[in-house]
C-alpha cells in the first residue's frame, strides 16, 4: 500500500471503522421520539506500520486516535474493516500490548510492582515456578532502568517518570514485538519526559520493537516517529514519512497544526491564530469534515468528502484542493 | 520609580508551611516576584515545584492547615497577606480574577452564562441589573463570543471546550481587577484551540493593562505568552528574567536542561537530552541547593549552602556557578 520497497508491514489495517451507538436509553427514544444516534468514531481508516518502525497517530481530541489504539490492541471489536498482523519472529502472529497515558491510573495501588509486572507472565503461563517468574521480573526492572529492589515496593512510593517505567517493563512482559503506546508521556513533566522518550528508543533498538504512537504533541511525535498520520475527526487526512509531513505539510488541517503549536524555540507572538474549533463527531459536517475551519474550501468540499489519494513520493492526503501527482 | 512603574503585585520573601504530623513542610520559601500593570509574568515548573501554590497564596486561598508563615505580599501599594478571609473575599474577584485549568469545573451548570456574569458583576460593582446584563453582554464580545446576546441566556454545557474557557475569561475580567492569576488556563484545550486562548489573553492584558501571572507547564505557552519568566523549582525561584534571555540564554543548569530536553521541530536527534532523576518531595528536600542531585555542575559548595538569588541585570538565578564563586 503505502510500503517503501524493502520494507515489511508489521500491522496492516485496511478500511477499518468503528461506529458507536450512542442513542438515549430505549424508554427515552419511546417516549421523547428520539431516533437512534450512532457516533462515528474510526471512519474508513487504512494504514500500515512497518515492521521495526514506529507511526505516530496524531490529532485533537475526539479525532479518534485513541479509539485506533484500542481497535488495534483488541480492546474494541470493529464495526468493519481488518487488522491484519504479521508473522513475528517466531512465526506466530504479533503479540500487541499497550502502553496507557496515565501511569496513576494504570497500575492497580494494592499491588507490589512485583507482583503488577508478573501477572502477564502468570496469565499467559510465559514463566512457571516462583524462582523463574522472580528473576524474569527482575531483568525486566532492569531493562527499564529500575533497580530489582523496587519490585517490592507500591506504586505510590514512584514519580510520574518511574511509574511509567513500570508500565512499560509490564507491557513487556509478554514479550511483544509491537507496542501501542497512547500518549505515554502527556501526563509527565518535560523534564521527565525526556527520560521517557529515550528509554522508548532505546528498547526500540534492543528488542526490535514496532509501535502505533498516539499523541497530540507534535514535537513529541516528530522525535519518534518514521511516519506520521494525522487524524481529524474519525478519518486520517494526511499520511506520510515523518520529515516530509514537517517540512512540507499539505493538508490544511496538518498546515493549521503545525503553525498553531506554541514554539519554544520560536515563538510567534503576533499570529492570528486559526478560528473555529473541531465540530462535534456526533454531527459531522457535510463533504470534507474540515471545510468549516478551511481556508481554501470551496463548494465542492462541503458536498462531497475527498478520498484519500497516495502520491508518486509514498504520501497520501485526503483534499481536493491540493493536487498529487499519482 | 514613578508612578508607572510601581508593581500592581510585589510578593517578597514569601513562605508557606503546612504543619504535618511528622513536622512542618516547607512548601514555598523565599519566594519574591512582582508584576507591572499590562505584563504577563510565566511561572513555570514541574508539578508540586510550588508555581500554583504561590498564586493560591497570593489570592489567600491556601488550604488549611497550610498557611503563610513569613513575607509579605503587597497588591497595589496595600498589603493583603494579613487580612482576614472577609476582606480578602473582596479582593477576589474584584481586585484579583482567576482562571483555572478546566473550565468545566470552574462554571455553575446550573445558572446561564449571562447568570454567572450578572453575580460577578453586581457583587463587585454599584450597578442595576440592567446595566450589568449589558456589560456582561460587552464581556464576552470582549472575549470574542460571537453573538453574545444569544449566549448570555445560555448555559455553560452549551458552550464548546474554548468557548467555555473564554466565559471563564471574561468571568475573571468582569470586575476590571487589576491582577489575573490564570493557572493552566490551556492545559485542558486542544492545541489549535490553545493559540486562540494565549492570544486573546495577551491581547486583553495589553488592552486593559491589567497584570497577569500566567503559571503552565508549558515551556511553549511560556515562549509566547509572556514578557518575565519565573523557574521555580521544590518551593523556591531559581530563575527570573525576561523571556528571551531564559528561554534562549538560560542560566540555571534546571533550566537549562529543561530547555534541552524539549524535542525540537527544526532537527532530528538520536537522543534528547535529559535529566537524570526528578524532583525531590517537598519533605525531603536536601540541604545545599536543592537541584544538587540531579545537577551535573554540582560541586561540594552545592551540597552544604543554599544558594541565593542573584541579580545580573535583568535576570536573575539562583546558583553558585552564577555567583561569581566556585561551586
Amino acid at each position: 500500500m503505502t510500503m517503501q520497497t524493502g520494507e515489511t508491514a508489521a500491522l496492516t489495517v485496511s478500511r477499518l471503522t468503528k461506529t458507536f451507538d450512542v442513542s438515549a436509553p430505549w424508554l427515552n427514544r419511546v417516549v421523547e421520539r428520539k431516533p437512534r444516534q450512532l457516533l462515528q468514531a474510526v471512519d474508513d481508516v487504512s494504514f500500515s506500520v512497518p515492521a521495526g518502525g514506529c507511526l505516530a497517530i496524531v490529532g485533537e481530541s475526539g479525532c479518534g486516535k485513541s479509539t485506533v489504539a484500542r481497535l488495534v490492541t483488541g480492546l474494541y471489536r470493529p464495526s468493519a474493516g481488518d487488522l491484519n498482523f504479521a508473522n513475528g519472529r517466531d512465526g506466530k502472529t504479533l503479540r500487541a500490548q499497550m502502553i496507557f497515558q496515565d501511569p496513576y491510573a494504570s497500575l492497580n495501588p494494592r499491588w507490589s510492582v512485583k507482583n503488577i509486572i508478573a501477572e502477564p507472565l502468570r496469565e499467559l503461563k510465559l514463566r512457571t515456578g516462583a524462582a523463574e517468574i522472580t528473576e524474569r521480573v527482575e531483568e525486566l526492572l532492569r531493562i527499564v532502568g529500575l533497580s530489582p529492589s523496587d519490585g517490592e515496593k507500591y506504586p505510590h512510593e514512584f514519580s510520574g517518570g518511574q511509574r511509567q517505567r513500570i508500565s512499560i517493563a509490564r507491557a513487556l512482559a509478554s514479550e511483544p514485538e509491537f507496542l501501542v503506546c497512547d500518549e505515554p508521556t502527556s501526563a509527565l513533566d518535560v523534564s521527565v519526559q525526556a527520560q521517557v522518550l529515550n528509554l522508548m528508543r532505546e528498547l526500540q533498538d534492543r528488542l526490535g520493537l514496532t509501535y502505533l504512537f498516539i499523541s497530540h504533541d507534535m514535537s513529541v511525535v516528530h522525535h519518534m516517529s518514521d511516519r506520521v498520520a494525522v487524524m481529524y475527526l474519525g478519518r486520517i487526512v494526511e499520511e506520510g514519512d515523518t520529515e516530509e509531513i514537517f517540512a512540507r505539510p499539505l493538508h490544511p488541517y496538518t498546515q493549521l497544526l503545525l503553525q498553531t503549536i506554541p514554539n519554544v524555540r520560536t515563538p510567534n507572538r503576533d499570529r492570528e491564530p486559526a478560528n473555529g474549533e473541531v465540530p462535534s463527531p456526533l454531527n459531522p459536517p457535510s463533504g470534507c469534515t474540515f471545510h468549516p475551519r478551511c481556508p481554501l474550501a470551496t463548494a465542492r468540499c462541503s458536498s462531497e468528502a475527498p478520498k484519500i489519494r497516495t502520491s508518486s513520493s509514498g504520501a497520501r492526503i485526503a483534499c481536493h484542493m491540493v493536487d498529487v501527482e499519482e | 520609580m514613578g508612578e508607572a512603574d510601581k508593581p500592581v503585585i510585589d510578593v517578597r520573601e514569601l513562605r508557606v508551611e503546612f504543619p504535618g504530623r511528622r513536622g512542618s513542610v516547607t512548601a514555598l520559601s523565599d519566594v519574591s516576584l512582582s508584576i507591572k500593570a499590562g505584563e504577563i509574568l510565566g511561572v513555570v515548573g514541574e508539578s508540586g515545584a510550588g508555581k500554583s501554590m504561590t498564586g493560591l497564596a497570593i489570592q489567600g486561598l491556601l488550604e488549611r492547615p497550610g498557611h503563610i508563615s513569613g513575607g509579605e505580599i503587597w497588591l497595589a501599594g496595600r498589603r493583603i497577606d494579613q487580612l482576614n478571609d472577609q476582606a480578602m473575599e473582596q479582593i477576589r474577584g474584584r481586585e484579583i480574577g482567576a482562571i483555572f485549568q478546566d473550565p468545566l469545573t470552574s462554571l455553575n451548570p446550573l445558572f446561564t452564562v449571562g447568570a454567572q456574569l450578572g453575580e460577578t458583576i453586581r457583587q463587585h460593582l454599584p450597578v442595576s441589573k440592567r446595566e450589568a446584563k449589558l456589560r456582561a453582554i460587552q464581556l464576552l464580545r470582549d472575549v470574542g463570543i460571537p453573538s453574545p446576546e444569544e449566549r448570555v441566556k445560555q448555559y455553560p454545557h452549551q458552550f464548546s471546550g474554548g468557548m467555555r474557557q473564554r466565559v471563564v475569561i471574561a468571568l475573571a475580567l468582569a470586575a476590571s481587577p487589576k491582577l489575573v492569576i490564570a493557572d493552566e488556563p490551556t492545559t485542558a484545550l486542544d492545541v489549535s484551540i490553545q493559540a486562540q486562548v494565549i492570544s486573546l489573553l495577551r491581547k486583553l492584558c495589553k488592552e486593559k493593562q491589567t497584570a497577569v501571572m500566567l503559571v503552565t507547564h508549558d515551556m511553549g505557552v511560556i515562549a509566547e505568552a509572556a514578557d518575565r519568566v519565573a523557574v521555580m523549582y521544590a518551593g523556591r525561584l531559581i530563575e527570573l528574567g525576561p523571556v528571551e534571555q531564559v528561554l534562549h540564554a538560560p542560566r540555571h543548569p534546571y533550566t537549562q536542561g529543561l530547555m534541552a530536553s524539549i524535542p525540537s521541530l527544526d532537527g532530528r536527534v538520536e537522543k534528547l537530552s535529559q535529566i537524570d532523576g526528578s524532583m525531590p518531595r517537598l519533605d525531603a528536600i536536601p540541604i545545599g541547593c536543592a537541584f544538587s542531585p540531579r545537577c551535573s555542575h554540582a560541586g561540594p559548595r552545592c551540597l552544604k549552602e543554599r544558594p541565593e538569588l542573584t541579580f545580573a541585570g535583568e535576570g536573575a538565578s539562583a546558583c553558585w556557578l552564577n555567583a561569581g564563586g566556585t561551586a
